[in-house]
């Protein structure tokens, strides 16, 4: 069903949301910059138009998250569950490519191997209202990634920005339940053609440039490549292109503790850092950072593939964009495929 | 054109094996940026580029290279943090080969995006100006407008040790009277700063990028990993952001080059370089001291001196 929303009644309709349920949506926390959180008003939601810097995976798999807490009360120690979502969810506006992105993440924390019990809870909760990308970038490269600017894979509900109002299409049973909100009107025919030509547009400006047509099976003969000598050059050996990337999912348990209370927290980490393979012994299996660099490509176009059936790169060009020594995946791709 | 003998420099450098490799700025893939270059081959030298957008302190490259002989491409603050880091004995003496360009001040791509309505897809410099262009729009913008906070209050730009300069040496000068963020941080009560300070580190996302683009960060284990003792946990607490963010600024304390290549590296796009001016400040009208300027003088805080001031100890 093809409803729209009047940019006019955009606050009212986040408020009516946010009276049953939990909202999280892009927030500016500086110029240009922006990231997913809980909002507590509807004036704190971000309506620009540049995709955060820090991905939706954050709204399931928050970057720091307690897995319980721990105290002391009189003689007996108590420990305390937080694995528990008290209320149902929404993530608002969140970009096709992120939205992939979670797909694949629910292939490791909803999939064969593990159910991991604070990823499910929070995606069961929510309904997923995406926005199509009507003003790609030149750096995306979702169409190379099973992807595209408007697709509407992962969303119950899909927003596509006609300028003074939003088209509203409503895609699962999940979205369904929110067919009668008050401030969606029936959209026109006129609406229909105009969304029709933004994501034709859209879709234009990203092709699918990219080949990544048997990537796993040439990197299958790589491990020892010089290859890797030269992409760790350049690679200061931050994180930003594991903590900004929308499929990473690296974290680290650690337990924070007082004296009479406590609580296990995980983590965000990456495969970057010295410090993540580092054993107990001293010994590090992947002691320099041409073992860290190839580890982080090896796990998207090799590893991962081989484990789901699955590149885990969804094309955002987050890692692109924010690299420090300005690294480029899609030139690194284009080397490996030349061979 | 600097560009030009930068890449006849670097030719004559590696075909006479003078050195080995030489590490300078590259074409980036997107407009507005450069991406550091290793060269190897005599062959490779035209993909060094000189421009307004070299924004990066290549001398944090020296760790990595420990055999090689190098020649590097050093701005001001760049050589600044070769002579620091020399007196740090980061390197043997007659391993370096400084290939020294005076500094036009580097123009700071977030800046200019910010200037424009829609994606910059291409750019290029005619004197003072940029000139910019995206799908549906060319303009012109003065250069001035769009410098790096730390490049506007520069007074080294010319390298201070190079075994060769490309370039006419540029006249020294600050721009501005005080760093415009320094100067609105001192501005402000000590609440409103603390606020400030919070503001800045709370969307912190410890990618450490701040601390891998520094040349002066380079201890094996940094304090944020160490596990025993363990000085502070890996979530996002404020109060373990603003440890972490004023502790490595302290440790800059008398060592740091003013390059800001830590807030340029930043995505978050933390401003980062106020503290550090004002610790920089605090060394010079205590000590007279300015990191990497004079090649013999350590930094006031790893030396000891009898005339040391010692008002504070009370």
């Amino acid at each position: 069903m093809t409803l729209k929303l009047d940019k006019k009644d955009f606050h009212s309709f986040l408020q009516n949301l946010m009276n049953d349920y939990e909202l999280f949506a892009p927030v500016q926390v500086a110029e240009g910059v922006a990231v997913y959180k809980k909002i507590e008003h509807p004036l704190e939601a971000a309506r620009f138009s540049l995709n955060p810097q820090k991905p939706a995976k954050e709204v399931f798999f928050p970057q720091s998250e307690t897995m319980f807490r721990y105290g002391k009360v009189g003689v007996k120690t108590e420990v305390t569950s937080t694995e528990k979502v008290e209320r149902k969810r929404i993530l608002l506006g969140a970009r096709p490519c992120d939205l992939q992105a979670v797909s694949l993440l629910d292939e490791i924390f909803q999939g064969r191997e593990y159910s991991d019990p604070y990823y499910i809870n929070k995606r069961q909760a929510t309904t997923v209202i995406g926005m199509g990308c009507s003003q790609p970038l030149s750096t995306c490269f979702c169409s190379s990634m099973e992807g595209g600017p408007f697709s509407r894979n992962h969303s119950d509900i899909f927003l596509i920005d006609l300028g003074e109002a939003y088209l509203v299409e409503v895609l699962t049973e999940k979205g369904k339940a929110f067919e009668k909100n008050p401030f969606f009107k029936k959209a026109t025919q006129k609406d229909l053609k105009a969304a029709k030509s933004i994501e034709k547009n859209a879709s234009n400006q990203v092709g699918a440039i990219l080949s990544l047509e048997g990537i796993e099976r040439k990197l299958d003969q790589m491990i020892e490549s010089p290859f890797w000598d030269r992409v760790q050059e350049r690679c200061i050996g931050c994180r930003v292109c594991t903590y900004l990337c929308p499929t990473c999912h690296c974290f680290d348990i650690a337990d924070e503790t007082l004296t009479t209370k406590g609580q296990r927290v995980r983590n965000w980490d990456s495969c970057l850092s010295s410090l993540y393979s580092q054993e107990t012994s001293g010994h590090n299996p992947r002691p320099t950072n041409r073992e860290r660099t190839r580890q982080r490509l090896m796990h998207k176009f090799n590893y991962f593939p081989k484990n789901v059936g699955r590149i885990a790169c969804v094309g955002c060009g987050r890692c692109v964009l924010y690299c420090p020594a300005d690294l480029d995946i899609r030139e690194t791709i284009k080397e490996i495929q030349k061979g | 054109m600097i560009q030009e003998k930068l890449r006849q420099k670097a030719r004559e450098l590696l075909e006479s094996k003078a050195v080995d490799l030489v590490i300078g700025f590259g074409e980036g893939s997107l407009p507005l940026r450069v991406s550091p270059v290793f060269i190897r081959n005599p062959h490779e030298v035209d993909r060094l580029v000189w421009n307004s957008f070299c924004r990066q302190n290549l001398s944090t490259y020296l760790h990595k290279f420990k055999s090689l002989k190098i020649g590097l491409v050093v701005k001001g603050c760049d050589s600044r943090s070769v002579v620091a880091l020399s007196l740090e004995k980061r390197f043997k003496p007659d391993q370096l080969f400084l290939i020294g360009v005076p500094c036009q001040r580097m123009v700071d791509h977030r800046r200019v995006k910010r200037a424009v309505q829609g994606e910059i897809l291409h750019v290029s410099e005619q004197g003072d100006e940029l000139i910019v262009e995206g799908k549906d729009f060319k303009t012109r913008l003065n250069r001035k407008d769009f410098l790096y906070p730390s490049c506007q209050v520069c007074v080294h730009r010319n390298p201070v040790r190079a075994d060769l300069l490309m370039g006419e040496v540029v006249e020294e000068f600050s721009l501005l009277e005080t760093h415009p963020d320094m100067k609105g941080f001192l501005n402000k009560g000590v609440e409103e700063r603390w606020d400030y300070f919070e503001k800045e580190t709370g969307r912190c996302i410890r990618c450490y990028a701040c601390r891998e683009a520094c040349p002066m960060c380079y201890c094996p284990e940094c304090f944020v990993d160490n596990s025993n003792p363990k000085w502070m946990e890996q979530g996002l607490s404020p109060s373990d952001l603003e440890f972490y963010h004023i502790v490595r600024a302290y440790h800059q304390t008398g060592r740091c080059t003013a390059c800001g290549a830590c807030e340029r590296a930043c995505p978050m796009e933390i401003r980062l370089t106020y503290m550090t001016e004002k610790l920089n400040q605090d060394v010079k009208e205590l000590f007279g001291f300015e990191t990497g300027v004079d090649p013999q003088a350590s930094s006031p805080l790893s030396t000891f001196d009898v005339e040391d001031q010692q008002e504070f100890i009370k």
